[in-house]
């Protein structure tokens, strides 16, 4: 621990500080934490505030013990499947009696792509006013690195400990069917594309979903320092598509993968099984997907 | 005074909309809504409610019904929502939320047997699974007190004591469906009956607490202590907003329990809900005929009223408990709950069971002039005798 935890009492605007304060219990390296600062700096520097509803995860752990917590605006913890509807609830109100500050939900993989799936699709379908940022570690890092339906082929989990037979879901295909305003999915190793989605987003109505690829190294078995490393590998071999899409159907790349090998980013994460990946068959994978994108991106692209 | 014919459906979205309209100088109403038979007309009618600072959130499970009014009470609004058997079922782990984060939320249900196999019929079966959650239920015996109780029920729910969720039960087609002359007070009344809502812990950014986060044994334990202080204040408090809504109203929601003819009685029939009714008439005609026998009907559940209720009657040694409900291996839970409260306290008392009207069948005179009979006849308490079924 870097320092101690701040008590609850302390009045924060969100603007002066950091929603993370020091003294959490991340992991080292941990992309949820990096991904908190970005969030911070994109409302600092619009000038807005926001209260966060966080379902069970890692970022709930994030806030501490009570009666401290690890972030500087007003935290409502949820049911595992329930942010998106906690937060539908608050977010009206927050309308109904015209204040400004967003209501986040800011959650897992887990709490997103599996348990949460059904609240999120109706809170999208309804266009709820409300911003939904996936930090998605590909695992359940909370409860000791199970498998989720974002976890990629091939990876060990201890739910799958000869590595994952499925595929990872494409969530981001599930949000845009549902013809929200925005959905973007954005890279800590991109920072200013990250930033920038960031306050698109934030400048928006209706129902917004981000997701970001979230390093775990605990989960991913990787070293810490390698973490931003790692997912600009993702990036850069097409594994991670940087991408957004308008009302579901326009769509605009935002960052064209370099073509980089995808074995180095499998090599550096010992929850891939040596030998254990086709990479042939990964490379058709993240070829289809990247082309398929592109098109998308050509036919119907986004607005200037 | 107007009285209307309306379902029992009816007069609890007449009360959950006027009592969220009331709120309209404070922080609004929401809350989110999901149908069930037979609860759907009480969601509907808050659906075609035409609030003037509210929302009706129609969401896709119950489990997020009770989320989206979850987060609105935290919020600040006033929230509410409904729900019946295996809606209850599905919402339980939000139900427990409302409860742990103290927020006033009513809960409208309807009592409709569990399943599969599916039965939409009458069984408190799906409102008693709930008893050990930290949500104060009370049962109703007419549509009067459907919409009394839910307007009390706020008030009980927002009182800075307790700030506890409030279930407000009726039973199935036999309220729900069925209409009854009631009386629907004016707006004007219920402003007057139900004060703006402050929820003292709502979201805030003057003090950004983490609500629900990591918390110690010790600390969640505090928080249980407090649960379990909150419910010891309920009966006293329930009485003041009881009277209040009678100086106010003028007319009486109904105590915790209400005791017929008990005073002398050494035998005495305990029931709730609509079986009330029914009971209290074949208690009256055998008191016509000499027996001395007393009725108690059982309106709250939560916290057990077993004091009330041994006051009541200090001359009983046996109860008959009528149960339209069965927790498995067990028998009747108020049965059993009524068991415990007088563990201790009455020597020798016989306490039988009776599970009467279960899964949703009809609760006849004759099936109660039957209970009596056994019940007169008792020299000690037995297993929970089933009633209506032929063996
Ligand atoms: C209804 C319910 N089921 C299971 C859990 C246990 N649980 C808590 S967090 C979690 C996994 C979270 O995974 P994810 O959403 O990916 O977030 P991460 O922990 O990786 O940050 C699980 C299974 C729970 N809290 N509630
Ligand atoms: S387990 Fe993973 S997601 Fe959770 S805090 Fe550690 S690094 Fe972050």
């Amino acid at each position: 621990m870097s320092a101690a935890p701040q008590l609850a009492q302390a009045p924060l605007a969100c603007s002066e500080e950091c929603l993370m304060r020091p003294g959490n219990t991340n992991c080292g390296g941990c992309g949820m934490s990096v991904g908190l600062t970005f969030l911070s700096r994109a409302l600092k520097e619009t000038g807005q505030t926001c209260q966060l509803v966080i379902p069970a995860c890692c970022g709930i752990v994030t806030a501490g013990g009570y009666p401290t917590t690890g972030y500087s605006v007003p935290v409502l913890a949820s049911t595992f499947a329930s942010a998106a509807a906690f937060a539908a609830g608050a977010a009206a109100v927050r309308d109904l009696n015209g204040e400004s500050h967003h209501v986040i939900c800011w959650a897992g993989d887990g709490g997103t792509y599996d348990i949460g799936m059904a609240t999120i699709s109706a809170a999208a379908e309804r266009n709820d006013n409300i911003l939904y940022i996936c930090y998605d570690n590909e695992i359940y890092g909370n409860t000791g690195g199970q498998r989720s339906s974002a976890t990629p082929i091939g990876a060990r989990t201890t739910t799958t400990p000869s590595g994952k037979i499925e595929g990872k879901k494409d969530i981001m295909a599930i949000m845009a069917a549902h013809r929200i305003p925005y959905a973007a999915t954005l890279s800590i190793a991109h920072p200013d594309d990250f930033t920038r989605k960031m306050k698109t987003a934030l400048a928006m109505t209706g129902f917004r979903f981000l997701l970001i690829h979230s390093p775990c190294p605990t989960g991913w078995k990787s070293e810490p320092g390698e973490s931003i490393e790692l997912v600009r590998l993702a990036v850069d071999a097409g594994l991670f598509p940087v991408y957004e899409v308008f009302d579901g159907w326009r769509y605009r790349i935002n960052v064209r993968p370099r073509g980089g090998d995808v074995r180095e980013y499998y090599r550096r994460q010992n929850r891939f099984p040596a030998d254990a990946i086709d990479f042939d068959a990964v490379r058709a994978e993240i070829d289809r997907h990247n082309e398929r994108l592109a098109r998308l991106a050509q036919v119907f692209p986004a607005a200037e | 005074m107007t009285l209307e014919l309306v379902t029992g459906n009816h007069a609890a979205g007449y009360a959950l909309a006027a009592a969220g309209e009331a709120n309209r100088f404070a922080r609004g109403a929401a809350c989110g809504i999901y149908p069930i038979t037979p609860q759907t007309e009480i969601v509907e009618y808050v659906a075609k409610f035409p609030f003037s600072k509210g929302r009706v959130i129609a969401v896709e499970s119950e489990h997020s019904a009770m989320g989206v009014s979850i987060g609105a009470a935290m919020a600040g609004a006033r929230a509410f929502t409904a729900s019946s058997s295996n809606g209850l079922a599905y919402m339980t782990e939000n139900i427990m939320v409302a409860g742990f984060y103290r927020l006033p939320i009513v809960l409208a249900a309807v009592n409709r047997t569990l399943g599969p196999p599916w039965n939409i019929w009458a069984d408190q079966g799906d409102t008693l699974y709930l008893r050990d959650f930290p949500c104060i239920q009370l049962y109703c015996e007419t549509n009067q007190e459907v919409l009394d109780s839910t307007l009390l029920a706020f008030r009980l729910a927002e009182d800075r004591r307790i700030l506890l969720p409030v279930m407000v039960i009726m039973d199935a087609f036999i309220l729900s469906h069925t209409q009854t002359e009631t009386d629907l007070p004016e707006q004007a009344l219920v402003d007057e009956f139900l004060p703006p809502l402050s929820l003292p812990h709502r979201l805030n950014f003057d003090h950004p607490a983490t609500i629900g986060g990591l918390t110690w044994p010790r600390e969640t334990l505090s928080q249980r202590v407090e649960i379990d202080e909150a419910f010891e204040r309920v009966p006293a408090a329930y009485e003041e907003h009881r009277a209040e809504f009678r100086r106010l109203l003028g007319r009486d929601p109904g105590g915790a329990i209400s005791a017929e003819a008990t005073e002398d009685a050494e035998t005495v029939l305990v029931a709730s809900g609509t079986i009330a009714s029914t009971a209290r008439e074949a208690v009256r005609q055998r008191r016509r005929r000499g027996e001395r026998i007393g009725f108690v009907k059982m309106k709250m559940f939560r916290p057990f009223p077993g004091e009330a209720l041994l006051q009541a009657c200090p001359n009983a040694r046996k109860f008959g408990v009528l149960d339209r409900d069965y927790a498995a291996g067990l028998g009747g839970v108020w049965w059993h709950d009524l068991r415990a409260a007088l563990q201790g306290r009455r020597d020798g008392a016989i306490v039988q069971g009776y599970l009467t009207g279960v899964c949703g069948g009809d609760v006849t005179p004759d099936m109660i002039d039957e209970v009596i009979d056994d019940l007169l006849e008792r020299r000690s308490a037995g297993k929970p005798v089933w009633k209506g079924i032929d063996r």
